[in-house]
C-alpha cells in the first residue's frame, strides 16, 4: 500500500527534531518544554495509530517502504518499510513514549529539558530500529539507542548509577559488536545490506551456526537471557522511573525482534539445530529466575527479574516451533508458539511497564524501594492499591489481562512438542502469582506499618491518568487479542513458511 | 681519499651519541634538546654524503629544509623549556613524569 | 420472547458484571444504598432471567445454545471464542449460582452494615457471580479456564477482604498459590486436549474422543500411558484445587478469614462446585479413562472422610462448616468416580442449599455474638435466636441426610451408586462414604447443641445484647431453608433416573450405577422407605444420639476421650499435619531455593566471578601493565630504541 507522506520516516524523525529542539528551548520556562514534549510525543502517537490505519492485515510483504541511497560505495541505503511484526511494536514504543513523558512530569527536578529530549530522541531510534531494512541502518538505531539510555540512567540514576549504566553499556556493547561481526561478513556474502537479501541468503550450515552465535550473544543480552541477564536488574533499579518503564517496555523488545528479524530468518537451519539449546535456556529464565525473583527485597529488582522470566517465554515460544513441526507435521501449533510469543512481547510491555511506575509512585513518595520499609499501603493509598492490584494480576497472568495471552498460547504450543516442556513453563502459574502478590501482600496489605506509610496520599489525577490508559490497555488486549494477531498472522505464517525450508547453500 | 663508508659511519656515530644522550642524561632537558639537534646533523651529514658521492644536489637542497626547521623546532623548544621551568622550577628530566601511568 | 435467546444469556451474564463495576468504580457517588441496590439488582436481573431460560430449556423443551459471542483470537484456521453453552447441565447451575448469590447479596445488607467497605463488598460478590457464570456457560476451554482463574481472583480478594488482619491476608495468598498449584495441572490438561482434540471447543472436542480413545503419550520414555488418562488427571488436578480435595484442600479452611457471606458463596453454592461442575460437564472425556475414574474415587474418598474426621475437633463455628464442606465435596467427587455424574450435581444443587442456609446461619449466630466464632463459649442460644435455630436445625438434618430432607435423598444416591460400582477403589470408597455418614451426623450436631443448646458460656456483655438477627438476615435464611427440605424429593427422579441432563453428561454403558438403581426405583416414598432397611439413616441417627449424649448429656466426657487418645486428638488438631508439612517444605522451600539461586547462582557465580571476575582481571592486568608506564621519558627513548632493533632484526634476518 502506497501512501504519500513518508509515514516511517515521519515516525523517526518527528521525536528525533522534537527532542532537538526541547533541548534548545532550555530549562527556562520548564513548562512550556513539558508540554512541548508531550505534544511532540503525543503527535507521535498519532503518527503510528494513522500507521495502523492505514496498515494492509492481509499481506506479509513490507509496507510503506522508502529507500534512498545512503552510502552508496558500500551498498548501503536509507531503507524503511515494515510489516506485522514491526507494526505492533512501534504502536507499543509511540504508547510507551507518551506514558513516560507523562510520568516524569513532576518527579524530574534537574535538567528537565534534557530529560524530555532524551526520550524523545530514543523513541525516534527505537523506532528506528523496528523500521529499518538495511541490516547498517539497523545498526545505526541500534547502537544509536544506548547514548540516551546511558545519559538517562547515568544522570537521573540513583546512587549506584555509574556502576549500573558501564555495566549496561559494556553488556549490550560487547554483545553487538558480534553482531556487527556477522553483519558485515553477511554483507560480504551477499554483497547487500538489505535485510530481505539476507534472508534469501543460502549459506552452509557451520557459517550459519557461527552467524547465529554472533546474532545470539547481541539479541540474548538485550532480551535478556540467562545466564547474560545481570546488567538488567541493576540497570532498573537504578534507573529513573521513565528509564524503567522504557528499559522494560520496548529495550527488551529489541532482543526479541532480533531474534524473529535476523537469527530465525538468516540462519534457520541452524536455529533449528540449536533450538535445544535455546528452550533449555529459556526454561532455565523462566524457573530459575522465577526463584530468584521470590528472593528479592527490592521492588524493582523483583519486577526486574520478573521482566526476565516473562521474556524465557518470548525466546521459548520462538525456538520450540521447530521441535513441534518435527513432532505434529502441522504448521499450526508452531505458528501458534510464536505469535504467542509476540503477544508476550506486547503485554509485556504494558504490564511491566505499569509495574515500573507503580513503584515510581511508591518511590516519589516515601523514597524507597525496600519492600520492607513498606506494609500496608493500601490504607492510605487505596485507589493505587486497585490499579496495582490489577496490574500485580496480569503479571501473573490471570486470564482477561493481557499478560494471559500470550503465556497461555506458548504453554499450549509448547505441549506440543514435549509435556515436559510445557510442563516447566506451566510452573510460571505458580511461582509468578507467589513472587508477584507475595510481595503485594507485604507492600498493600496489612495495618499501617510506619508513620511513613500513615502520611501517604493517593494518586494524583496526572498519576490516575497514566495508571488507566495501562489498565485499559492491559484489559482490552485482555479481553480481546484479536486484532494483534490479525496485523501479526500473515507475516508470521510467512515467516514460518520461510524457516522451515532449508537454505544450505555452499560458499 | 675519504670514501662514502668514512662519512656514514661518521653519521652514525652522531647518531648513537645522540641517542644514547637521550636516554642516559637525567639531569637537564637543554641537554635533550641538543641531541636532538645533533641527531638531525647527524642525519644531515648522511644526506650531504650521498649528495656529493651520487652526484644529486637535490640531498643538499633537503639540508636546508632541515636546517630550518630545526632552528625553528629549537627556538619552540626553548619556549616551552622557558615556560616549564617558570611552572615547576626545575628542568631535571627525573621529575618530570606527569605521565606516569 | 424467546425467539432471541441470546440476548437472555448475554443478559445473565453482563447484568452482574455492570454492577459490579458500577458499585467498584462509582461506590462513592452512590452511596452505600446504591451500591447494594445495583448490585442487587443485576444479580436479580440474573437470576430471573436465569430461571426463565430454565424453564424454557427443562420445561418447554426449548432448545440448547452453542454459539460464538465473539472471536477471542484466531491463528490461521484455529479459532479461540467467547461463546456460551447453555443446555440442561449449566441451566440447572446458573439457577443455583445466581439466586443462591442474590440470596447473599440480600444478606450481606445486614451483615456487613458497619463495615467500611461496603461497596467495595458489593462490587467483589457481584465480579464473583459473573466469572461463576462465565464458568459455567462457556463452551470451550480457554473460557472455561477463565472463569475458572476469575473466580479465584475474587476469592483471593475476598477472603483478604479485611486486609489488615494478618491471618486473612496470609489466608488469601494461600488460597490463591493452592489453587494456582490446581490451575498449573488444568493448564496442562487444556493443552493436552488442544495437541490431541485439535480444537478448545466442547462440541469439537466431544466429538472426535473415538479418534482419540485409542492413543498412547510417552511422558517418561518407556512408559506408554493412555492420552485420555493422562489429560483426565490433569484436568482433575484442577478440580482438585478449586473443589479443595485432599491434598490441595488446605486453602478452604483458612478461607474463613473472610467474611461469613463469602464463605456462604465460595464454599457452599459456587466456586467450590466448579470443580465438580467441570468434570460433569468433561464426562464424554473422563469415561473414557477408567485409571482417572479411579483416581477420582480414591480422592474424593479419603476426603469425605478424614476431612469429617477433622470438623470433630474444631470449635471455630465456620471452621467446623469449612471442613463438612470439604467433606461433602468428597462425597460428590466420589460420585464423579462412580461415573454417578448426575448425583454428584444432584448433590452439588442440595448442598448449595443447605450450606449456605447452614454458613448463614452461622453468619446469623456471629452478629447475635458480636463476632465471636468460638462455639466454647456459646451454647443455649435457642432461646434468643429462634429463627437462626430452626434454620440451623433444617440446615443440620439436611446435611446428615434426614429421610425426607434433600440432603438425604442426594446422598443415598451416592451411597448406592457407589455399592453399584465396580472400578478399582470402589470398595474403599463405599465404606468410607458409609463411615462418613456417621461422622458427618456426629459433627454437625456437635456444632448444633454446643452453640443452641446446653449452657450458657457467654459473658456476660454478649448475653445482655443477644437478639434475633434483622430481617435481611432472617428472610434469605428462610428462603434457603425451603428448597433445602423439599427440593431432593422433587429432583431425584427426574434427575438420577429420567434421564433429565439429556446429553449433556455421558456416560459409557460399563459403567452406568445410576440406570442399575434405577431398575429398583419405584418412587420417591419407595426410595425413602428403602432407606430404612438400609445402615446409613441409623449410623446418621446414631451419631445425633452420639452428639447429643457427649455434648448435652455428659459434657465432660469429650475432654476424657481427647485426653485418652492424646495422640489421635493432636494428629486431628493438627490436620494431620499437612499444613505444617506445606508450609515448611513448600512455602519454606521454595523460598529456600529462591535465596540459593538468587545469592549463589546471580550474585556468586554470574555477577562475582563471570562479569565483576572479568573486570577484576582487567583491573589486575593493567596494575601490572601500568608499571611499564614510568612516565619518564629516557625510559620511552630506551624502549623505541629496543623497538627499533628488533624491528632491524626482523627485516636484516627475514625472520617474517
Amino acid at each position: 500500500m502506497d501512501t504519500n507522506i513518508p509515514l516511517l520516516s515521519l515516525l523517526i524523525w518527528t521525536p528525533i527534531l522534537g527532542g532537538i529542539w526541547v533541548l534548545y528551548a532550555g530549562d527556562r520556562q520548564e513548562n512550556t518544554v513539558k508540554y512541548l514534549s508531550l505534544s511532540v510525543a503525543f503527535i507521535t502517537f498519532l503518527l503510528s495509530l494513522l500507521l495502523y490505519a492505514q496498515f494492509d492485515t492481509t499481506t506479509h510483504t513490507m509496507q510503506f517502504v522508502e529507500k534512498t541511497a545512503w552510502i552508496e560505495s558500500f551498498n548501503i541505503n536509507y531503507h524503511l518499510g515494515v510489516d506485522g511484526i514491526g507494526l505492533p511494536l512501534i504502536l507499543l514504543t509511540t504508547f510507551t513514549t507518551v506514558l513516560v513523558i507523562l510520568a516524569g512530569w513532576e518527579v524530574i527536578e534537574t535538567r528537565v529539558s534534557q530529560y524530555m529530549a532524551a526520550f524523545l530522541i530514543l523513541t525516534g531510534f527505537m523506532n528506528g530500529v523496528f523500521v529499518a531494512l538495511d541490516a547498517m541502518l539497523f545498526y545505526f538505531f541500534w547502537e544509536a539507542m544506548l547514548i540516551p539510555m546511558f545519559l538517562i540512567i547515568g544522570i537521573w540514576g540513583g546512587p549506584n548509577r555509574v556502576y549500573a549504566t558501564v555495566k549496561f553499556f559494556l553488556y549490550t556493547f560487547l554483545g553487538s559488536v558480534f553482531m556487527l561481526v556477522a553483519l558485515l561478513y553477511l554483507y560480504s556474502q551477499a554483497g547487500s545490506f538489505n535485510i530481505l537479501d539476507l534472508h534469501m541468503l543460502p549459506l552452509p550450515l557451520d557459517v550459519q551456526k557461527l552467524i547465529f552465535v554472533a546474532f545470539f550473544l547481541a539479541f540474548a543480552v538485550k532480551i535478556p537471557m540467562w545466564p547474560v541477564h545481570t546488567w538488567l536488574p541493576d540497570a532498573h533499579v537504578e534507573a529513573p522511573t521513565g528509564g524503567s518503564v522504557i528499559l522494560a517496555a520496548i529495550m527488551l523488545k529489541m532482543g526479541g525482534y532480533g531474534f524473529i528479524r535476523f537469527s530465525l530468518p538468516i540462519a534457520p537451519d541452524a536455529s533449528a539445530a540449536l533450538d535445544g539449546f535455546m528452550i533449555v535456556l529459556s526454561l532455565i529464565a523462566i524457573v530459575y529466575i522465577g526463584f530468584v525473583a521470590l528472593a528479592q527485597q527490592d521492588m524493582k529488582k523483583l519486577i526486574a527479574y520478573s521482566s526476565i522470566s516473562h521474556m524465557g517465554f518470548v525466546t521459548l515460544g520462538f525456538f520450540v516451533a521447530f521441535s513441534i513441526y518435527a513432532n505434529t507435521g502441522s504448521a499450526e501449533g508452531a505458528i501458534m508458539g510464536i505469535e504467542g510469543a509476540m503477544m508476550q512481547m506486547i503485554s509485556h510491555g504494558f504490564i511491566s511497564g505499569a509495574l515500573f511506575i507503580c513503584v515510581g509512585v511508591l518511590y516519589d513518595r516515601m523514597h524507597s524501594r525496600q519492600i520492607n520499609d513498606y506494609g500496608g499501603v493500601v490504607n492510605t493509598m487505596p485507589h493505587f492499591a486497585a490499579f496495582m492490584m490489577l496490574f500485580a494480576m496480569a503479571n501473573s497472568g490471570l486470564p482477561g489481562t493481557s499478560g494471559f495471552v500470550g503465556e497461555f498460547l506458548v504453554i499450549l504450543s509448547s505441549y506440543q512438542a514435549n509435556f515436559w516442556i510445557a510442563f516447566l513453563a506451566a510452573l510460571t502459574l505458580i511461582l509468578g502469582a507467589a513472587y508477584t502478590l507475595w510481595m503485594y501482600k507485604r507492600v498493600m496489605f496489612g495495618d499501617v506499618a510506619n508513620e511513613k506509610v500513615a502520611e501517604l496520599k493517593d494518586i494524583n489525577s496526572r498519576e490516575t491518568l497514566i495508571l488507566s490508559l495501562l489498565a485499559f490497555v492491559v484489559l482490552l488486549f485482555g479481553l480481546w487479542p484479536a486484532p494483534v494477531f490479525e496485523i501479526m498472522h500473515p507475516t508470521i505464517e510467512h515467516l514460518f513458511e520461510h524457516i522451515i525450508q532449508p537454505k544450505l547453500g555452499i560458499l | 681519499m675519504l670514501v662514502l663508508s668514512d662519512f656514514l659511519i661518521l653519521a652514525a656515530i652522531l647518531f648513537c651519541i645522540s641517542v644514547a644522550g637521550i636516554f642516559i642524561n637525567r639531569k637537564n632537558v637543554i641537554i635533550l634538546l641538543m641531541c636532538i639537534e645533533l641527531m638531525l646533523l647527524s642525519v644531515n651529514l648522511n644526506f650531504v654524503a650521498f649528495s656529493h658521492f651520487l652526484g644529486d644536489i637535490g640531498g643538499q637542497v633537503f639540508v636546508f629544509f632541515i636546517l630550518t626547521v630545526a632552528a625553528a623546532e629549537a627556538a619552540i623548544g626553548l619556549a616551552i623549556l622557558v615556560v616549564l621551568f617558570r611552572n615547576r622550577n626545575t628542568i631535571n628530566v627525573a621529575d618530570l613524569n606527569s605521565m606516569k601511568g | 420472547m424467546f425467539e432471541n435467546m441470546e440476548n437472555i444469556y448475554l443478559a445473565i451474564v453482563i447484568a452482574p458484571l455492570l454492577g459490579s463495576v458500577i458499585a467498584g468504580l462509582f461506590g462513592r457517588v452512590i452511596g452505600r444504598a446504591g451500591a447494594h441496590w445495583v448490585t442487587i439488582i443485576g444479580v436479580g436481573v440474573s437470576s430471573i432471567l436465569s430461571m426463565v431460560a430454565f424453564k424454557y430449556i427443562v420445561f418447554d423443551g426449548g432448545e440448547e445454545f452453542n454459539q460464538t459471542i465473539y472471536t477471542w483470537l484466531s491463528i490461521g484456521n484455529l479459532d479461540i471464542n467467547v461463546g456460551f453453552l447453555v443446555d440442561r447441565l449449566s441451566v440447572t447451575m446458573m439457577v443455583v449460582v445466581t439466586f443462591v448469590s442474590w440470596m447473599i447479596h440480600i444478606y450481606t445488607i445486614g451483615y456487613m452494615h458497619d463495615d467500611p467497605g461496603y461497596q467495595r463488598f458489593f462490587s467483589y460478590i457481584s465480579l464473583f457471580t459473573f466469572a461463576m457464570l462465565m464458568l459455567v456457560m462457556s463452551n470451550n476451554f480457554m473460557q472455561l479456564f477463565f472463569g475458572w482463574e476469575g473466580v479465584g481472583l475474587v476469592s483471593y480478594l475476598l477472603i483478604g477482604f479485611w486486609y489488615k488482619k494478618d491471618t486473612a491476608i496470609f489466608a488469601n495468598l494461600k488460597a490463591f498459590l493452592v489453587n494456582r498449584v490446581g490451575d498449573f495441572g488444568f493448564l496442562l490438561g487444556i493443552a493436552g486436549v488442544l495437541l490431541y482434540f485439535g480444537s478448545l471447543d466442547y462440541v469439537d472436542v466431544f466429538s472426535r474422543t473415538a479418534a482419540v480413545e485409542g492413543q498412547t503419550i510417552q511422558i517418561l520414555s518407556g512408559h506408554d500411558w493412555s492420552v485420555m488418562t493422562v489429560i483426565c488427571i490433569c484436568l482433575f488436578i484442577g478440580a482438585m484445587g478449586k473443589s479443595a480435595q485432599v491434598p490441595l484442600h488446605v486453602w478452604l479452611p483458612d478461607s474463613m478469614e473472610g467474611p461469613t457471606p463469602i464463605s456462604a458463596l465460595i464454599h457452599a453454592a459456587t466456586m467450590v462446585t466448579a470443580g465438580i461442575f467441570m468434570v460433569s460437564r468433561m464426562s464424554p472425556l473422563f469415561e473414557l479413562s477408567e485409571t482417572a475414574l479411579s483416581f477420582i474415587l480414591v480422592i474424593g474418598a479419603i476426603t469425605a472422610l478424614f476431612m469429617g474426621l477433622l470438623g470433630l475437633v474444631q470449635n471455630d463455628i465456620k471452621r467446623v462448616i469449612a471442613y463438612s464442606t470439604l467433606s461433602q465435596l468428597g462425597y460428590m467427587t466420589v460420585a464423579l468416580g462412580a461415573s454417578a455424574y448426575a448425583a454428584a450435581m444432584f448433590h452439588l444443587v442440595t448442598h448449595a442449599f443447605f450450606k449456605a442456609l447452614l454458613f448463614l446461619a452461622a453468619g446469623s449466630v456471629i452478629i447475635g455474638m458480636h463476632h465471636e466464632q468460638d462455639m466454647r463459649k456459646m451454647g443455649g442460644l435457642y432461646k434468643y435466636m429462634p429463627i437462626t435455630w430452626f434454620t440451623s436445625l433444617v440446615g443440620s438434618l439436611a446435611l446428615i441426610g434426614f429421610p425426607g430432607t434433600s440432603g438425604f435423598y442426594s446422598k443415598d444416591a451416592i451411597i448406592e451408586a457407589l455399592h453399584h460400582s465396580h472400578l478399582p477403589g470402589s470398595g474403599f470408597a463405599y465404606f468410607a462414604v458409609v463411615a462418613g455418614v456417621f461422622i458427618t451426623a456426629l459433627y454437625s450436631f456437635r456444632l448444633f447443641f454446643m452453640t443452641f443448646h446446653g449452657k450458657e458460656r457467654m459473658d456476660k456483655h454478649t448475653w445482655d445484647h443477644l437478639h434475633e438477627s434483622p430481617k435481611v438476615v432472617t428472610v434469605p435464611l428462610t428462603i434457603l431453608a425451603i428448597p433445602s427440605v423439599i427440593l431432593g424429593a422433587f429432583m431425584i427422579g427426574p434427575v438420577l433416573f429420567q434421564g433429565y441432563f439429556g446429553d449433556a453428561i455421558v456416560v459409557s454403558g460399563a459403567h452406568d450405577v445410576l440406570t442399575e438403581i434405577g431398575k429398583s426405583y419405584h418412587g420417591v416414598w419407595g426410595f425413602t422407605l428403602h432407606a430404612f432397611k438400609a445402615a446409613p439413616v441409623y449410623l446418621a441417627l446414631a451419631g445425633v444420639l452420639t452428639a447429643w449424649l457427649l455434648y448435652i448429656k455428659f459434657p465432660h466426657v469429650p475432654a476424657i476421650f481427647a485426653d485418652k487418645l492424646g495422640f489421635l486428638h493432636k494428629l486431628l488438631l493438627e490436620k494431620y499435619y499437612l499444613d505444617k508439612f506445606n508450609q515448611a517444605f513448600f512455602a519454606g522451600g521454595t523460598r529456600k531455593i529462591g535465596q540459593m539461586f538468587w545469592n549463589i547462582g546471580d550474585v556468586r557465580i554470574i555477577d562475582g566471578f563471570f562479569v565483576n571476575g572479568t573486570a577484576l582481571t582487567v583491573r589486575w592486568f593493567s596494575g601490572i601493565i601500568r608499571t611499564l608506564q614510568s612516565g619518564y621519558l629516557y625510559d620511552y627513548a630506551f624502549a623505541m630504541i629496543i623497538g627499533l632493533l628488533l624491528l632491524l632484526a626482523v627485516f636484516v634476518h627475514h625472520l617474517f
